[in-house]
């Protein structure tokens, strides 16, 4: 029935096993709705947050999924400002992935703020010294480079390409790619370093505060680099799932080995980085303000060192080794354990630096403040998941995604 | 202000005695009485219960007969950081909460707060509080609310001001009296006001005649968290040295600040 759709020489499932799987996913998807609308109309109080957890699982979230919506602008970097032309396989994949991450950490903030209506004013506004202005700008900037980079892409369905006019704008705008490609990196240099520049500034928080170059925390820099060596990671982990899911091969093994291996060296590099940094905080900046590392891991019911171990030594170094080593890439277990330890490495560095954050205690006469989300907060988190799932199964069925599906998958 | 009046920079600020603290309450009841404090229905969690000035116990940790507690008041710091960059003000993305230079006062303007509740997350003294729910009284009281102090709207940010609508009518009474300057007594907190102890005194910290100005000189005297950077205007003054250590922190092997 909407064979008109599909892109010619692929194969996809039925319109009804479709409609089955997209019916699924928009039970999860109004779920969240629901609670959105809850938090919207009723206000936070839906939520578990608090005065001491002004920043919960929300701004987590945001974090998270920028970080992992990351790789969209280092795989552009690769491709089209690097030259490695590999990655034209795996490029759209990365800018709808990009575009999902990006719209949801929109829709999270937009839940997450108390007064929506007002969302305007953090441009209209704007003070040149928060971080926070900072992150609007660019991050809206960059999902409007995101949304162009990704036209071209809809613009090649076979419907829409039937149309002169979209099929030579998308012709025209794949010539200048480049262009966006590093308006996109420079961009994203500057969001995802703003974010870490969030927690890092926090000069009232020991736990989070880092110092740094000029106006910029080391957080600044470690963000970045960890969402550009963990955002391609999530890229693959997402290809390899839609892989698993389809039951096709959909990019061939030497584009994914060398983002993989690139991925790796980028971990590895932060990793350093990070340790470093770690280092510092622990033995410099702390004693100043009268800390001790352990004073951040001891004394509650769940931040113990073993936080700093997953984040650092499993998380971090034991992907890094496996990716940049030939023979861990070529393990494919190995390989995937590696990819889903970098995701989960980047996802807990961004939960320590706004959770951990808040539940520290900094006046001697507290103590540690400890939070657990409400389900109207589960539900909106899951919210994007499922949206994102929804957006990847359209394009997946009714675009050109993956370059290489017809040489890998001959129809008969 | 009448022409030629000399301007020049106050910096106000407050002294608590925390040897005169009895932790009564009395200041934190003034302070959402004046100040048109929502409360809750059930205030049991105090999470999220909004009290611009709160009373903290602290203990010594020691058991009898050298147990000792103290009560430390605490509203907003109204730090002043480096030349002005409090903690909460330099991240407000949308320019909602300010320092005023000419009075040393960080302001919270309510209606540009969109409720990122990023200062809350800057501040370490848990001063800042958000209208996590619509601000309803039970009936007939919003007949008593103060005229001078607008009440909030949910989703915003809200902090102790230091009675700043008390400073501006101070003010109006001085200009329309032909005079430049007010007196000490002219503007002073509900808090203070209403400390039966008389242990909390404010005034102009920069001003020499007035109490604060000698108070905070005295070496018993100490502020919260000075070591973060904060710079607050809020002083306390204690004779025991476990008080004073307990105003910020310290590593095991370090004496606390003299």
């Amino acid at each position: 029935m909407d064979s008109a759709l599909i892109p010619e020489g692929v194969k996809r499932c039925s319109l009804g096993r479709f409609s089955v799987w997209i019916l699924a996913l928009t039970a999860i998807l109004l779920w969240g709705v629901i609670a959105m609308l809850l938090c919207w109309f009723k206000g936070l109080n839906q939520t578990n947050m608090n005065d001491a957890y002004g920043f919960a699982l929300w701004i987590w979230a945001d974090l998270a999924v920028i970080a992992l919506g990351g790789g969209a602008f280092f795989t552009g970097f690769l491709k089209y400002i690097v030259g490695k032309d590999e990655l034209k396989n795996i490029i759209n994949y990365a800018v709808i992935i990009g575009v999902i991450c990006y719209t949801s950490a929109l829709l999270l903030l937009a839940i997450d703020v108390g007064q929506p209506l007002r969302s305007w004013f953090i441009f209209w506004h704007a003070n040149v010294h928060s971080m926070l202005t900072e992150v609007a700008f660019c991050l809206s900037c960059y999902l409007v480079v995101l949304i162009i980079e990704f036209l071209p892409l809809l613009f090649e369905n076979p419907k829409l390409d039937k149309k002169p006019f979209l099929r030579h704008l998308s012709h025209n705008m794949h010539e200048i790619m480049a262009v966006f490609a590093a308006t996109g990196a420079f961009l994203s240099f500057f969001h995802q370093g703003s974010l870490g520049g969030v927690a890092g500034v926090l000069f009232g928080r020991p736990f989070a505060f880092r110092e740094g170059v000029f106006i910029w925390p080391w957080t600044f820099f470690l963000f970045t680099w960890s969402a550009a060596a963990c955002g391609p990671c999530f890229t693959i982990l997402i290809t390899r799932l839609t892989e698993k899911v389809t039951n096709k091969k959909l990019v061939k093994d030497n584009v994914v080995d060398l983002l993989a291996k690139i991925s790796g060296w980028m971990l590895g590099t932060y990793i350093i980085a990070k340790i470093f940094d770690t280092w510092y905080w622990a033995a410099y900046t702390l004693p100043k303000q009268g800390f001790s590392l352990i004073d951040f891991y001891s004394n509650n019911p769940f931040y113990g060192i073993w936080i700093l171990v997953a984040e650092i030594v499993i998380c971090g170094i034991i992907p890094a080794a496996i990716l940049i080593s030939s023979g861990g890439r070529k393990n494919k277990r190995l390989f995937m354990t590696a990819i889903i330890l970098a995701v989960i490495g980047v996802c807990i560095n961004r939960w320590v630096m706004v959770l951990q954050t808040m539940a520290a205690p900094v006046m001697t006469f507290e103590g540690w403040f400890m939070y657990y989300p409400s389900w109207q907060e589960v539900a909106t988190t899951i919210l994007p998941v499922a949206y994102g799932a929804i957006f990847i199964s359209f394009a997946y069925r009714y675009l050109p995604i993956f370059p290489q599906e017809r040489e890998l998958n001959p129809i008969d | 202000m009448s022409k030629g009046s000399k301007h020049k920079v106050k910096k106000f600020g407050m002294v608590i005695d925390l040897d005169k603290c009895t932790g009564c309450g009395a200041c934190m009841v003034a302070c959402m009485s004046e100040n048109n404090v929502p409360f809750k229905e059930n205030e049991s969690k105090k999470l999220d219960s909004i009290t611009w000035m709160r009373v903290y116990k602290l203990e010594n940790g020691k058991s009898f007969p050298e147990a000792d507690i103290c009560f430390l008041p605490r509203p907003c710091m109204h730090c002043e950081g480096d030349r002005g960059h409090a903690p909460c003000v330099s991240v407000c993305p949308a320019i909602a909460t300010d320092y005023d230079h000419n009075t040393g006062i960080v302001s919270q303007i309510y209606t540009r707060c969109f409720g990122c509740r990023y200062c809350m997350a800057a501040c370490p003294y848990h001063a800042r509080y958000f209208n996590w729910r619509d601000p309803v009284w039970p009936e007939g009281m919003e007949k008593f609310l103060n005229p001078n102090v607008s009440p909030r709207m949910r989703g915003v940010v809200e902090k102790c001001s230091f009675c700043h609508h008390r400073y501006q009518l101070a003010l109006d009474k001085a200009y329309a009296e032909g005079r430049d300057k007010i007196e000490e007594d002219e503007y002073q907190t509900a808090c203070a006001h209403a400390c039966p102890a008389n242990a909390i005194t404010f005034g102009d910290l920069n001003n020499k005649k007035h109490s604060v100005y000698r108070l905070k000189k005295n070496p018993n005297t100490f502020r919260l968290l000075e070591r973060l950077g904060t710079n607050p205007k809020v002083y306390y003054h204690s004779s025991r040295e476990w008080v004073r250590r307990a105003g910020d922190n310290y590593l095991k092997h370090e004496a606390a600040k003299a």
